[in-house]
């Protein structure tokens, strides 16, 4: 080992720095791929800073303008459309239940189901998990005639719950959840069982503390998913105030009817509103995302 | 405290696999029991059937009074150590330990001090707070013994405890669970597949094999007296020498030669000798034909050839040894002959 280290040790000094094009090649790519996403959002905030008219002459430029306070009060506090009832706010609130009840309530079924799938012995387990798993190809898409039709007989427009609860039947949680389940080792029940924990308490005091992670991981997945649901809203929200933000921009830009130029600074900002929140969740959850889809904590 | 016993005790798997065929024993209140065989022998399967984890196919267990066949694990009485510990990870030390004790409604001023009593028992005191994932991994054993001891039990489990330690800390944990054992009074069952294990903390052994017992006793009993061929090359290390001898007018021979002992019978037998019952001896009546020495510190040990069979023999620290043909005698008294067929002790 010496020796070794010794006879290399003189050639080390020799070696002369040189640029490797592979380095530059990816840069380049990641560069480009980059700015490819984030040039579009620059269009956007820079439209947010001026005025309506601006825009519609100039198209986007690279002025920032002094309209973004202004704008952002027009988003968030005025009223759009007819009933007066669709502001920023009241459209950000739906967003966040939405949101919100969509993960939630696809964690909390998700885990149940996987509870019951791994830890119980249940006749046609099997066939009844992966029944379950091809739902993942019927996407609400696929199913959205009879499931609007189900909404509405059940008296679910424009209710949360209707927003939400058909939604939230998951085969992607269930997955996960079962295959983190089973990684759970075996000697952990049997010990739970001999310390007298039920079935019930064993879930609640020793599988959802042990899922932590991985609860935070479908959190993110699934809140971001929740919040850009698009179409299901637009079907199930007629009245303006159930209005989510992702439907509601939508609306806004439409109102090119007439001698109105469309609001480009409101809609615009709108579009920023609605991004943030994914994103600020992303970040806050990072570390625990990553954790959770790669290392358990057993 | 309570005795446990066993009646026709068996173990059939759903897809027709006998793990543990009709097995009875009994065990005394306070006896610290050992279930000792190799891997596969239906050891486990037993241990958790007492447990409670696994169903019984067939026959009756009672612990106490009680014939718990049905009984829930949890209101069998019984604690249990599991190889791998299997500590609540996110809770504390001090909530892993009173963790069975508050799912039976226990005050939490009674968890408190029954846990800080464990603790010090087990030297845990300045780790209560901590992680399991924050502790080494006697520490961690240390945690599981506690959580067994703090409930009280009638009966105490253990699975192959110190498989996941060391050689040193295994043998340092390995006095520790005994004394504590003896301290308390518990009846305890142990399962390991470590001779020395079960030799050093018996009370009695119960050697299985294939899902049979081969032989219950003390561990004197075991190591002198082996029931059959298994139990001779299974316990102790090195094993019991056994050679292929013959069984002619009262006498035994190996490879022919001089009678090494009387006996009645005819034909092949199976002749065991312990190592350490074999001793140089110029006028003894075989020769030994050392391969390799083995040096221990304390003893040697002699690996070689006898009468053209795999032999090992066993000499103190003062009995210089090289390689080559030497003289040796057998002690009579510690000759054991056993069925060339079926392996039984004759």
């Amino acid at each position: 080992m010496t020796d070794l280290t010794q006879t290399q040790a003189p050639t080390l000094p020799v070696r002369k720095f040189r640029i490797r094009w592979s380095d530059i090649g990816d840069h380049a790519v990641l560069i480009l791929g980059s700015l490819f996403m984030l040039v579009p959002l620059l269009i956007v905030l820079q439209t947010t800073t001026t005025t309506d008219v601006e825009t519609i002459k100039n198209g986007p430029g690279l002025v920032i303008g002094d309209q973004f306070g202004a704008n952002f009060d027009k988003a968030m506090f005025e009223a759009s459309g007819f009933s007066g009832e669709n502001t920023g706010m009241s459209m950000l609130k739906n967003s966040l239940i939405l949101g919100l009840g969509f993960a939630l309530g696809k964690i909390a079924i998700g885990m149940m189901a996987a509870y019951a799938l791994v830890y119980f012995r249940l006749r046609f387990a099997t066939f009844a998990f992966w029944l379950i798993f091809t739902t993942l190809l019927l996407p609400l898409e696929v199913r959205i005639l009879p499931s609007y039709e189900i909404a509405q007989k059940l008296g679910l427009l424009n209710t949360y719950s209707g927003l939400i609860v058909p939604l939230i039947a998951s085969a992607t949680a269930t997955f996960f959840f079962r295959q983190f389940f089973r990684s759970v080792p075996e000697e952990l029940v049997e010990a739970a069982r001999i310390d007298g924990a039920g079935p019930v308490k064993f879930f609640i005091d020793i599988l959802v503390p042990l899922s932590q992670t991985m609860i935070a991981a479908m959190f993110i997945i699934m809140f971001v998913f929740g919040w850009n649901q698009y179409l299901w809203p637009t079907m199930i929200t007629t009245e303006e105030h159930m209005y989510t933000l992702v439907r509601g921009i939508k609306q806004i830009t439409q109102d090119l009817e007439g001698t109105n130029i469309p609001e480009y600074g409101r809609a615009n900002m709108l579009a920023l509103i609605a991004i943030l929140p994914p994103v600020l969740v992303v970040i806050f959850f990072q570390s625990w995302f990553v954790k959770g889809l790669t290392e358990s904590d057993k | 405290m309570a005795q446990v016993s066993l009646q026709n005790i068996r173990k059939i798997y759903p897809n027709g696999y006998e793990a543990v065929t009709s097995t009875s024993f009994d065990i005394a209140d306070g006896e610290f029991v050992v279930l000792v065989g190799p891997s596969g022998c239906g050891k486990s399967t037993l241990l958790r059937m007492v447990a409670g984890l696994e169903d019984i196919t067939e026959g009756s267990l009672s612990i106490g009074d009680r014939v718990v066949n049905d009984v829930d694990p949890a209101d069998r009485d019984i604690a249990m150590v599991f190889q791998n510990y299997a500590l609540y990870p996110h809770m504390t030390v001090r909530k892993n330990i009173g963790y069975g004790l508050k799912n039976r409604k226990t005050p939490a001023q009674e968890i408190e001090r029954k846990v800080d009593e464990a603790a010090k028992m087990l030297n845990l005191e300045p780790y209560l707070d901590r992680k399991p994932s924050q502790l080494s991994g006697g520490q961690r054993q240390r945690v599981a013994m506690g959580r067994a001891v703090v409930r009280d039990p009638a009966l105490f489990l253990f699975d192959e405890p110190l498989s996941n330690l060391d050689a040193k800390l295994r043998n340092q944990m390995r006095i520790e669970i005994k004394a504590l054992q003896r301290r308390l009074g518990v009846t305890s069952i142990y399962v390991t597949h470590d001779q020395v294990e079960a030799m050093t903390m018996a009370d009695r052994i119960i050697v299985l094999n294939e899902g049979r017992i081969e032989q219950i006793g003390t561990p004197a009993e075991i190591y002198h007296s082996p029931a059959s061929t298994f139990v001779a090359s299974f316990m102790g290390a090195p094993p019991m020498n056994l050679l292929e001898a013959r069984l002619e007018g009262g006498q035994v021979f190996v490879n022919g030669g001089t009678p090494l002992a009387n006996a009645q019978g005819r034909g092949a037998v199976t002749l065991g000798i312990r190592p350490e019952d074999v001793a140089f001896d110029p006028a003894g009546p075989l020769d030994f034909h050392i391969d390799i020495v083995e040096e221990l510190g304390a003893h040697r040990l002699l690996h070689g050839q006898l009468a053209a069979q795999n032999f090992t023999m066993h000499v103190s620290k003062e009995v210089a040894a090289a390689p080559g043909a030497v003289r040796v005698g057998l002690k009579a008294d510690a000759l054991r002959l056993f069925d060339a067929e079926t392996g039984k002790a004759l």
